[in-house]
Formats: structure tokens, C-alpha cells, sequence
């Protein structure tokens, strides 16, 4: 019988909500969390798609959640080492604290794509281009501004930043992002009417329930303009604003445009503790992504015997998908703990 | 005979039946990337040519696809082959090399010839 007592690596959506059902069903849980706080990358988020559901009422609620007798939270505690010793799980953090359990769960989840490795769109050369965390932190603040403190007249979003990409060797799709970019020029509407708004896209996938939706929500009640080309160029005008080229591909014009705002919808990669800590364990997939055992039966498992994964360190997730499997994650864990 | 002050238009239909489909096959051997073009434009946004003349070289490429060569080989010569287009595609897909290839098969069909 093995001892009721499990490792969680990540305080995100995924790591909480596995503590909290792992905790009810009297497993002793210990979350290492690498931030100050708790919450992962919904702390940077204001509002969720696709109805707009606030995302610190999430938080507060996952908050709630795991304050539970069988949960110990440890923040600031960013773990470097996770190994398996002697059918015990160890994790190393870099305050050198060590922590053990008869099982471990991954739950380190995603980053964001680092835009400025996309040089040619300008990020972090000129400041009126941002990325859409950006866009989520001048949120908070409850008004989009261009870097001179303007209100903007003039906003654009170009999708797949970083995604269907193989120039930055990622081929894959972010899925979050086309949804994220209705969604926040549906916002920006919203705080500024009279502007006008456009996305560029290659393909606009809506495949959620209430994306298509919000999408003609976006052109119907918000006169968002959507135009099917990818920017492959941005420069700053002498008065700082930004002029894209891009092909607006149905008409098979070549498209020239100068914006205040230009919002990079940067994609879904994994985070540098997945890479690292799946890599320490081989169980690293592509694009540095945690790899499961299997897709069907076993997506929480891995080739290690009581390491369990979890959420969007496995791939790119949206937020429910990631709660819905940390619940799947639980239930094998659970199983695992019992039986074995 | 009577002019009626109507004529006979050609007809603007790209007409999977009769089109010649197979030509691009052989650009395909040439250059596999081809296959992965999603037609996003990166390529013509970016183009020398395109800012001065009317050349798009996305839909050359997709012309040339559908089997329909009228006019493609003159389009063909705006380019410089400079290939910027090559460096901005996200899918890697060797833009120069179909350039120069569609202007060799378009020779080998008789369209006209390479300036």
C-alpha cells in the first residue's frame, strides 16, 4: 500500500484543481508553485472567452478551493529537479528544499511566445506594438492607450504570432489565440466605438462552443473587420504609429495600413519548467511539450510509474479543457495511490 | 451578316474537367515546399515587385496550380528573384525556387519564352 501523498509542480488551473479533488479524496498534496502567488497564467488574464467571465474570480475561487487540511502550498518555490528514487517521487526547488511523495503530478503548463523573436513585426523595437498580454495588462487598467498616452483611432490584431509558424520552428496551432483575438478587439470596441478594429488571420478557427458566435457578434453588433492575410512586415512612422503590409488575399491586393496599436496574438509554448522537468525524465514530446502515454486511454500517464500530467503542459489548452483534465488526472492518481 | 452588338465571351470558369492539373505535379517534384502554401499572402506583402507593379505572386502560384497559364509567363518576369518572400513564409515554403521553376515549365508549354 502506498502512502496517501502526492507532489503537485505548478499552482496553475491545472495544479489547483487536481490539489483540490486529490485533498477531498484524503490524499495528503504538497503544490510548488514558482510565482509569488498561485494561478498561473490566468493572473495576467482580465476577462476569459468566450463569455467574457471574469478571471480573478476564477482565481479566487481555485483560492477558496484549495485551502483544504491536506494541502500544503509552497509559492516562490521554482522546482529544478524531479527524479524518481527507489519507487519515490523527489522534487528539488531552487531555494535547495527538497519534498518527496509516492507520486508526483506536472502541472507546469504554458508560456507565452516570446514575439521579439519575430523581428520583423517590431516587438520591442516600437513600443505601439504589443502582444496580447499586453493588451490584457492595459486591460486591468480599463483603458487602451497608445504608448504617447492617445486614445487609439486605429487597432489591429494579427493572429498566429509565434503558431503555424516554421520559421520559429512551431508547426503546430495555439487554438487559443483566433477566440482571444475577438475577444479582446470585441473589448477594445467596446472602451472605443468610434475606433476601428481589424484582424488578420490565415484561418479563423472557431472550433468552440460560443466562438462562432462571438465571432459574428464581433462584425454584426462591434463592426470588427476581419481581413484574410498575414502581416509579414511592421515599421514605425515618424509620429510613432504603425504601418503593416500585408495581403488582403481575397481581393489579391497587396494591403498597406497604418495603425496606433498593433496587437501580436502570440502563441501557446511550453513553459521552461515543462521542457525541463519532462526532459529530466524523458518523457519530453515535440515542441518541448510534456508527452502522455497515450491520447486515448491514458493522456494523464507517463512511461514513469506514479508521474501523472496534467493541464497545458502537454499541449495547448484552453482554460476549461485544462480544469476538465486536471479532474481526469485526479481520478487516475487516486486509483494509482489505492490499488498499487 | 448582321452585327448585333453582341459577342460571344470566353468563358470565366476555372474548369477543373478540362484544366491541365497534372502541370503543377512536375513542379512539385521541382520543389516539394510548394505543397504547404496555405495562401496567406506573407509573400506578396512583402514584395519588391508587388509595391511597383501589379505582380502577385501568390496567385501566380495558385494560377499556375488550377492549370491556368494565359499570361502567367509575362507576369512571371516581374519578378526579381530577389527572395524576400522566402525569408517571411511561414510554412518554409521555397518561393524562389517556384518562381523559377513555373518560368522553365512555361517555356517547355511555349508560353513565352524567358526574357
Amino acid at each position: 500500500m502506498k502512502d496517501k501523498e502526492i507532489l503537485i509542480i505548478g499552482g496553475g488551473p491545472a495544479g489547483l484543481e487536481a490539489a483540490y479533488n486529490l485533498a477531498i479524496n484524503g490524499i495528503k498534496v504538497t503544490i510548488l508553485e514558482k510565482d509569488p502567488s498561485i494561478g498561473g497564467n490566468i493572473k495576467k488574464w482580465v476577462k476569459l472567452f468566450p463569455d467574457f467571465g471574469d478571471a480573478a474570480e476564477v482565481r479566487k475561487i481555485f483560492e477558496g478551493k484549495i485551502k483544504h487540511e491536506n494541502i500544503t502550498l509552497h509559492t516562490d518555490a521554482e522546482v529544478t529537479k524531479l527524479y524518481n528514487d527507489g519507487g519515490k517521487w523527489f522534487v528539488k526547488d531552487t531555494k535547495d528544499n527538497t519534498y518527496s511523495a509516492a507520486a508526483a503530478l506536472l502541472a507546469t503548463g504554458f508560456e507565452a511566445f516570446d514575439a521579439r523573436r519575430k523581428e520583423e513585426l517590431g516587438y520591442g523595437i516600437y513600443d505601439n506594438v504589443i502582444t496580447s498580454v499586453d493588451f490584457e495588462e492595459m486591460y486591468k487598467t480599463g483603458k487602451i492607450l497608445t504608448a504617447q498616452g492617445t486614445i487609439p483611432k486605429r487597432i489591429a490584431f494579427l493572429n498566429c504570432v509565434g503558431s503555424r509558424d516554421e520559421k520559429v520552428g512551431n508547426h503546430y496551432c495555439s487554438r487559443v489565440c483566433c477566440i482571444n483575438a475577438v475577444k479582446q478587439a470585441t473589448e477594445f470596441k467596446e472602451i472605443v466605438p468610434d475606433a476601428e478594429a481589424f484582424c488578420f488571420y490565415m484561418d479563423m478557427r472557431m472550433a468552440g462552443q460560443f466562438y462562432e458566435e462571438l465571432y459574428r457578434k464581433s462584425q454584426e453588433k462591434y463592426g470588427v473587420i476581419y481581413i484574410r492575410g498575414r502581416i509579414s512586415e511592421a515599421a514605425a512612422t515618424i509620429d510613432k504609429r504603425i504601418q503593416i503590409k500585408s495581403e488582403d488575399t481575397l481581393t489579391g491586393l497587396p494591403l498597406r495600413m497604418t495603425v496606433d496599436i498593433l496587437v501580436l496574438m502570440v502563441g501557446i509554448e511550453s513553459s521552461a519548467s515543462t521542457t525541463e522537468l519532462s526532459t529530466q525524465n524523458e518523457i519530453n514530446g515535440e515542441y518541448g511539450f510534456a508527452k502522455s502515454l497515450g491520447l486515448y486511454n491514458s493522456d494523464n500517464l507517463t512511461k514513469k510509474e506514479g508521474l501523472f500530467l496534467a493541464g497545458s503542459c502537454k499541449r495547448p489548452l484552453t482554460l476549461p479543457e485544462t480544469v476538465a483534465d486536471a479532474r481526469s488526472a485526479s481520478i487516475q492518481i487516486v486509483n494509482y495511490l489505492n490499488i498499487n | 451578316m448582321k452585327n448585333w452588338g453582341f459577342k460571344i465571351s470566353q468563358p470565366r470558369t476555372i474548369d477543373f474537367d478540362t484544366a491541365d492539373l497534372k502541370e503543377f505535379n512536375k513542379l512539385i517534384e521541382k520543389v516539394p515546399s510548394s505543397k504547404r502554401c496555405l495562401m496567406c499572402g506573407a509573400c506578396s506583402a512583402t514584395c519588391s515587385a508587388s509595391n511597383h507593379t501589379d505582380f502577385n505572386f501568390r496567385k501566380c502560384h495558385l494560377m499556375y496550380r488550377r492549370g491556368q497559364f494565359d499570361g502567367l509567363a509575362e507576369e512571371l518576369n516581374k519578378c526579381m528573384l530577389c527572395g524576400k518572400c522566402k525569408l517571411v513564409c511561414p510554412r518554409g515554403v521555397n518561393t524562389r525556387a517556384i518562381i523559377y521553376n513555373m518560368r522553365i515549365f512555361l517555356n517547355d508549354l511555349n508560353y513565352k519564352n524567358i526574357e
